[in-house]
């Protein structure tokens, strides 16, 4: 072809161009580690047999292999290969959407009804969250978000990115393991009125402490009291308690407050679509048209970022809520999950008190969802994966969804081997 | 719904939009007040709670306007007129005008399915063999820059999502560097520059005189932009006006790009959909890895595999070194993490395993053919039915000439609105037509509608 004399003519005055052969990215610093997916990372690379990994939040069944579920396997035998993939509106699956609000909102909820909701399809949690922020950021730039003490971190480098201010806000008390309750009130009550607070709506991350009804009430009730905006990160509606009404009790007593709330919600575990990336982002509006308005505006955002979202997800989704046969086995499953979970609490503690552990280890039932916040130190978690080659984040979170009956034991020893000297 | 409640926020935030409603009355309250201040009470443990409505905090937002391109087809689906042609958004039509879903794509699904893998998450850059057959199909697999491994891939949002991490990465980067777009360009491009806060500004592109490239003053903007900006290209089958570069002046591109010191950006969409093989279509990019340069280069597999709801594509860094290689991708992660933490699994499974299996591939490479063959018929017909009823002479050539999906019939915005008003030709105003949604049967009525709006309308 031409193109190759051609190329042969250009090598010489590529010679000229030699010196330009230094690179424009001298400046570009290898990124620090994924703090939670560095530590899958380094999970596979261990060629050890007794390796355990209860580092990243993806569930998995008793013999630790991952999971998919009979009603997504049977929804994905119902769409293969028969629709077409013409792309979604930007906003998404409008199906999808409307059966994801139902669960956020109440099947019945009257803001369905009056179409007060502005609802798009996201990118799982992690798209929803960053929409918000970006749209916080466009359309109040004044504005900061409080963050819960302590929280997923990605959370941070979402409304870094966004470039909205950060603050904290006291969540975890590490003397009792549990909530506290008075330092987060009073940290609500010294905001500014009208400051935005991140909450999580069932099964905090990382830490497992979740506020009682009774709280939830008191922090809706001072949140408020200041005027301040509540938006919930919902990854976990289902996987909590096993019943996904149940987990949306905070919302519910949110809505019925009567405040003007915004939702990320995700259906990575509780439906096992992780890598799917299926979610949603909706913003409880006055009415109709500002909800039409607030829609059009995230629609703005999400179109130079990724133009319409992705549609495989969400047809399994709106398959399984849209079929009530399969909506029954999902919530059978859902609960199934949860109750294994709930289950290997209750092994890890007994096995650490029988092991004579000097430490209280309460806050593993006390706490709920996938994940428990042990109180190791980083040095105790070091030992654990350097000494045991056990997988876990820095911050001693053990994701309680890689127990099983079959390292539970061996889990416990090794926790007890390092704390036991504490 | 009920009462109104005035806000209970007693200071206003120091916005510039106005939020009207918390300025009523600025209330001091203490506890007391609170519970007086309403009809409705609903007793919720030891203090009284209102039930009623929040004044919003997004009381400014107004209605975004419709998308350009997509608001087309919403246009178009409104009509109830029977003759009505739909030449909007490009997305691949049969001759029947049906949307297609590729038989190898069917094929791969179905092999997903036997196998039922699981669902879980991707690391942050995406599938890694995806990644590599990427890479491979767009440089050529034995291409030294593969060999070296100084291709820096991340899976990405299909075009879109590429170019947005591409474009987050310039503005981490090189701050204040400029972005270069040709004019016109695929509307999305500034949108996507603006959101990630890079400054851009056009070259010229299109010639209205010609209906063809200005290339003079292609070559003449890209030199007088600052040392060191980035040069958006169209790899093949540039959007919206189908026009390409030919090898000879890529080869000029090329020239003053390196003597400026910028950077070439590519966009390619439409590899194997311009002129039906995968390796001519990328000719362009390997043109400039071959020179030693480093360059960045989006892809997507919307258009060539059918792919378009599965947003499937990738962003590609060549650089000097694989070390390099290994740092560039390693911050292109840390700018994906907090925009969707992995990318999606089901499309990047699909393109695996279509360019993995060497049947699969083959018979892709013959639906593609099929596909920009089909579009080609279309361009021919269009053509001679053009020259055979337009009896002015004009030189309507420019639609053999221009490639790809998309052709720039060069008709301005009145006339464009004629073709919709009066013909029910459904289009973009910058005169872009889809040839994807076009079939040889529509061929003599959209010639009528073409000649008509030319002639007849200013």
């Amino acid at each position: 072809m031409a193109l190759s004399t051609k190329l042969f003519q250009r090598s010489s005055s590529t010679a000229v161009f030699g010196a330009r052969s230094m690179s424009w990215w001298r400046s570009v610093q290898p990124a620090p580690k994924d703090p939670i997916l560095g530590v899958t990372e380094a999970f596979l690379a261990d060629p050890s047999p007794n390796k355990v990994n209860v580092g990243v939040g993806a569930y998995r069944d008793d013999n630790g292999k991952p999971v998919v579920l009979e009603c997504v396997r049977e929804a994905e035998r119902r769409v293969a290969g028969k629709l077409n993939m013409e792309y979604l509106p930007m906003g998404g699956s409008v199906k999808m959407v409307e059966e994801t609000l139902k669960l956020a909102y109440g099947e019945t909820s009257e803001f369905l009804k009056d179409k007060r909701i502005a609802a798009v399809q996201s990118l799982s949690g992690t798209g929803a969250c960053r929409l918000f922020a970006d749209f916080q950021k466009r359309f109040r730039p004044d504005s900061n978000i409080y963050i819960p003490v302590p929280t997923w971190a990605n959370h941070h480098n979402i409304w870094r990115d966004a470039q909205v201010p950060q603050r904290t806000f006291h969540y975890y008390h590490p003397e009792t393991k549990g909530l506290d309750f008075a330092g987060l009130i009073d940290d609500i009550k010294n905001a500014p009125s009208g400051s935005f607070f991140l909450l999580h709506a069932c099964a905090h991350n990382p830490t497992g402490v979740d506020p009682s009804e009774e709280q939830w009430k008191e922090i809706s009730y001072e949140i408020k009291g200041k005027g301040h905006f509540a938006f919930f990160d919902m990854a976990y509606q289902g996987f909590a308690s096993g019943d996904p009404e149940r987990d949306a009790k905070a919302i519910r007593i949110f809505l019925k407050d009567g405040h003007l709330i915004g939702i990320s919600q995700s259906y990575a575990k509780n439906m096992g679509l992780y890598g799917q990336r299926v979610g949603c982002l909706s913003l409880l509006c006055e009415d109709e048209k500002q909800a039409v308005a607030v829609k059009s505006q995230l629609q703005q955002l999400a179109r130079p970022m990724y133009s319409n979202p992705p549609v495989h997800g969400p047809l399994i989704v709106s398959t399984i809520l849209g079929d009530p046969d399969l909506k029954n086995l999902w919530l059978r499953e859902v609960k199934g999950m949860a109750d294994r979970i709930i289950g290997m609490r209750t092994a890890l503690r007994e096995n650490l008190e029988k092991l004579g552990s000097p430490i209280s280890w309460e806050h593993i039932t006390n706490q709920i969802g996938m994940f428990c916040y042990s109180g190791m130190t980083p040095e105790q978690v070091d030992r654990l994966t350097n000494e045991f080659h056990i997988y876990l984040t820095r911050n001693g979170r053990i994701s309680m969804a890689g127990v099983t009956t079959g390292n539970v034991g061996y889990l416990a020893n090794a926790i007890h081997e390092v704390t036991k000297s504490a | 719904m009920a009462s109104t409640m005035l806000s209970l926020a007693s200071v206003s935030p120091s916005s510039s939009i106005s939020i009207h409603d918390t300025h009523k009355g600025k209330i001091k309250l203490g506890s007391l007040e609170r519970s007086n201040l309403f009809l409705k009470t609903e007793p919720v443990g030891r203090v009284s709670m209102v039930a009623a409505v929040n004044t919003s905090r997004f009381d400014g937002v107004t209605m975004a306007p419709p998308d350009p391109i997509l608001g087309v087809s919403e246009a178009f689906k409104a009509s109830t007129n029977e003759k009505k042609l739909n030449l909007g958004v490009g997305a691949y039509r049969t001759e029947e005008l049906q949307p297609y879903v590729l038989t190898v794509v069917k094929k791969a699904e179905n092999l997903m399915l036997q196998r039922g893998e699981n669902k879980e998450y991707l690391p942050i850059e995406g599938l890694a063999a995806f990644n590599q057959a990427t890479a491979e199909l767009l440089f050529g697999a034995d291409n030294p820059v593969i060999k070296e491994q100084r291709v820096a891939t991340v899976q990405g949002l299909s075009g879109t999502g590429s170019l947005r991490l591409a474009a987050a990465f310039i503005e981490r980067y090189f701050p204040g560097a400029k972005a270069l777009i040709s004019s016109p360009t695929w509307g999305n491009h500034k949108n996507i520059f603006n959101d990630a806060g890079v400054p851009w500004s056009e070259y010229r592109y299109y010639d209205p005189k010609t209906v063809g490239l200005d290339f003079e003053g292609m070559i003449a903007d890209i030199k007088a932009a600052p040392e060191g900006s980035f040069v958006l290209l169209h790899g093949c089958a540039h959007n919206p006006t189908g026009i390409d570069p030919t090898p000879d002046q890529w080869e000029k591109i090329a020239d003053v790009i390196q003597e400026k010191n910028h950077i070439p950006f590519f966009d390619v969409a439409y590899q194997g959909f311009a002129s039906g093989s995968l390796d001519a279509d990328a000719a362009s990019v390997r043109l400039f890895a071959a020179r030693g340069m480093e360059l960045l280069v989006a892809q997507s597999y919307s258009k060539n595999l059918g792919l378009y709801a599965e947003r499937i594509g990738a962003i590609n860094v060549v650089l000097t070194s694989s070390d390099t290689a290994v740092r560039v991708k390693s911050q292109l992660k840390r700018l994906a993490r907090p925009m969707y933490s992995n990318p999606p699994i089901h499309g990047a499974k699909i393109v695996a395993n279509i360019v993995g299996d060497p049947t699969l591939f083959s018979e892709w490479k013959a639906e593609m053919e099929m596909m920009a063959g089909r579009i080609k018929n279309v361009r021919q017909k269009l053509f001679d039915s053009l020259c055979a009823k337009d009896k002015s002479g004009k030189d309507w050539s420019f639609i053999l000439k221009q490639i790809g999906m998309f052709s720039f019939t060069g008709l301005n915005k009145t006339q464009t609105e004629n073709m919709t008003n009066k013909w029910h030709v459904f289009m973009t105003k910058d005169g872009r037509i889809s040839l994807a949604g076009l079939n040889l049967a529509k061929c003599e009525y959209l010639s009528d509608a073409i000649i008509d709006s030319y002639h007849n309308v200013s």
